[in-house]
């Protein structure tokens, strides 16, 4: 595929290569080295990082200013923005911020709701939704123009990506809803976490039928489990989370000290089945605090080194 | 109907304690469908108070009056020769009617009796629940007749988002996902196609982002 943007990651996809991220969460505070840190353990590993956007809705050091610290490493962010926060106004203002630092990738979510986080009593804005925030990304990308009509001096080159929960409910519009973001001008997709992959490959079949795969490039989501307790609370606590009785099982069958490795291998395990899944791109490895790992993981499963990205 | 829940009695009981004379003023409307600021409520309101103060060894005088609406001059118009036997009233009314009677009598202090939570339905005896939210333009023909406005925590337009999980939304397993609900009512009417034309981005200035909102009927105008 031809690429649109100076994106490194949208290279990579369009080159033909698994594609592989990870992310990295802000810290609660404002040292940079919280991110630096662990951008440094991952960078030689992944072509992208993603920065998540006050995740969880706890407030946390902006995802904006985080990545300008990646670019400012060389390294190539992946902005996650979420429409809870911001308005029309502030969305549009940040990505062109982003845009001054060439940020050339952004994810656009629609944010977990905040009771969830710190400010439970606090407002909400979604002014605009996430399928709204691809169409303004690639509005301001493409034809140069802020929402109101006027025209952008120097627009915005972004490689627009979303998130798809093949797992949330209710299961029949998962692929209506995947095509409804390529409608909207979605240019790839990072998953939820796959645990439950027979759940997974009958979504990308769905979407294969339609040829959404072609459309939009679907990176696989992982998330190793440090812990059998980790997978009992993503299982039962964390909405829209498919986590298969069998994988809880195997993670509880054994012993405390082996759990950590057992989730590595299961997560390695996931990767090198769904490398063989047609219309998957890539993956993308959230090792939530625990990004140390992500080396291993990448290396086992086969996509080390990294390739490098060309025109 | 405007639903309303009663305020603690604790709240009430700091709005009047400084005062001597008060009038509890009920609404025959939305309030008394709902429970909430009803004649019936006003009489338990009045007990209360009564009770409160007399623990207190203070002598109050506490009136009771319900009237038809008080989001209407003729009926507010109604306190008019009695109101000054008072020095606060406590409107059980909505916030509309709390205001308009403020607006109405000027130099009469004026507290609410109830909290006013949103426009909503009568689901069963006990339980109420929000319909609308009173965007200024309806939507409900692009969503099946189920406004994502008032019942997804996120009005989002081109839901459901990630945590929608066995018809319910991430905020709350008793709170039910306003695009599952969406989608069932599609799939009912049988037009799931409809699902995948994309809503666009709001115009919000009708909502209370466009500021305090009027509407003006030159045509029923007198």
């Amino acid at each position: 595929m031809k690429t649109k943007t100076p994106s490194k990651l949208e290279k990579i996809l369009a080159a033909g290569n698994l594609a592989v991220t990870s992310e990295c969460g802000p810290p609660r505070g404002s040292d940079p080295e919280a991110i630096t840190k662990k951008a440094g353990m991952i960078k030689d590993h992944v072509d992208a990082i993603n920065i998540t956007d006050n995740q969880t809705s706890v407030t946390r050091l902006c995802s904006l200013a985080s990545c300008i610290h990646l670019k400012l490493m060389g390294l190539e962010p992946i902005l996650q923005m979420v429409v809870r926060d911001r308005n029309r106004i502030a969305l549009q203002s940040d990505i062109l911020g982003a845009a001054s630092f060439d940020i050339h990738n952004i994810l656009c979510l629609s944010g977990d709701h905040q009771q969830f986080g710190d400010s439970s009593q606090g407002q909400n804005v979604f002014d605009i939704d996430s399928m709204q925030l691809i169409q303004t990304v690639r509005h301001m990308r493409d034809d140069g123009k802020f929402l109101g009509g006027d025209d952008i001096n120097r627009p915005p080159r972004m490689f627009v990506g979303a998130a798809a929960n093949p797992f949330a409910d209710p299961f029949e519009i998962r692929t209506p809803r995947l095509a409804k973001k390529i409608a909207a001008g979605v240019e790839f997709i990072q998953t939820q976490c796959i645990y439950n992959l027979d759940k997974f490959e009958l979504w990308m079949q769905q979407n294969r039928d339609r040829g959404l795969h072609e459309k939009a490039y679907i990176m696989a989501g992982v998330t190793p489990f440090k812990s059998a307790g980790m997978a009992k609370y993503m299982k039962n606590r964390v909405p829209g989370m498919d986590v298969p009785d069998d994988v809880v099982k195997r993670m509880a069958g054994v012993p405390k000290e082996k759990q950590a490795q057992e989730g590595i291998d299961i997560c390695v395990e996931t990767i090198q089945r769904l490398k063989e899944c047609d219309g998957v791109s890539g993956f993308h490895v959230m090792a939530i605090e625990w990004e140390e790992k992500v080396p291993e993981i990448v290396e086992r499963s086969g996509l080390y080194p990294r390739p490098e990205a060309v025109e | 109907m405007i639903v309303a829940k009663r305020k603690p009695i604790e709240e009430i009981i700091e709005e009047v304690q400084a005062y001597d004379k008060i009038l509890l003023v009920g609404c025959n409307e939305c309030v008394t469908v709902c429970e909430a600021g009803g004649k019936k409520e006003v009489a338990v309101l009045a007990s209360a108070l009564r009770m409160h103060f007399m623990n207190q060894g203070k002598e109050v005088k506490i009136d009771e009056i319900t009237l038809e609406r008080q989001c209407d001059h003729e009926y507010l118009e109604e306190l008019r020769n009695q109101i000054d036997q008072y020095d606060v009233v406590v409107s059980l009314a909505c916030g509309v009617g709390v205001q308009f009677m403020a607006e109405k009598y000027m130099n009469m202090p004026v507290m609410p009796g109830v909290d006013t939570c949103f426009m909503g339905v009568t689901e069963e005896r006990g339980v109420w629940s929000e319909r609308c939210q009173g965007c200024g333009t309806c939507m409900l023909a692009k969503t099946g007749g189920i406004c994502p406005v008032s019942r997804c925590a996120k009005r989002l337009f081109n839901g459901p988002c990630g945590g929608s999980t066995n018809g319910h939304c991430e905020i709350d397993k008793n709170v039910i996902c306003a695009w599952q609900l969406i989608i069932d009512r599609m799939k009912n009417l049988d037009k799931l196609e409809d699902y995948e034309a994309l809503v666009p981005i709001k115009d919000w200035s009708t909502e209370r982002a466009g500021g305090p909102r009027k509407v003006v009927r030159e045509d029923v105008m007198q």
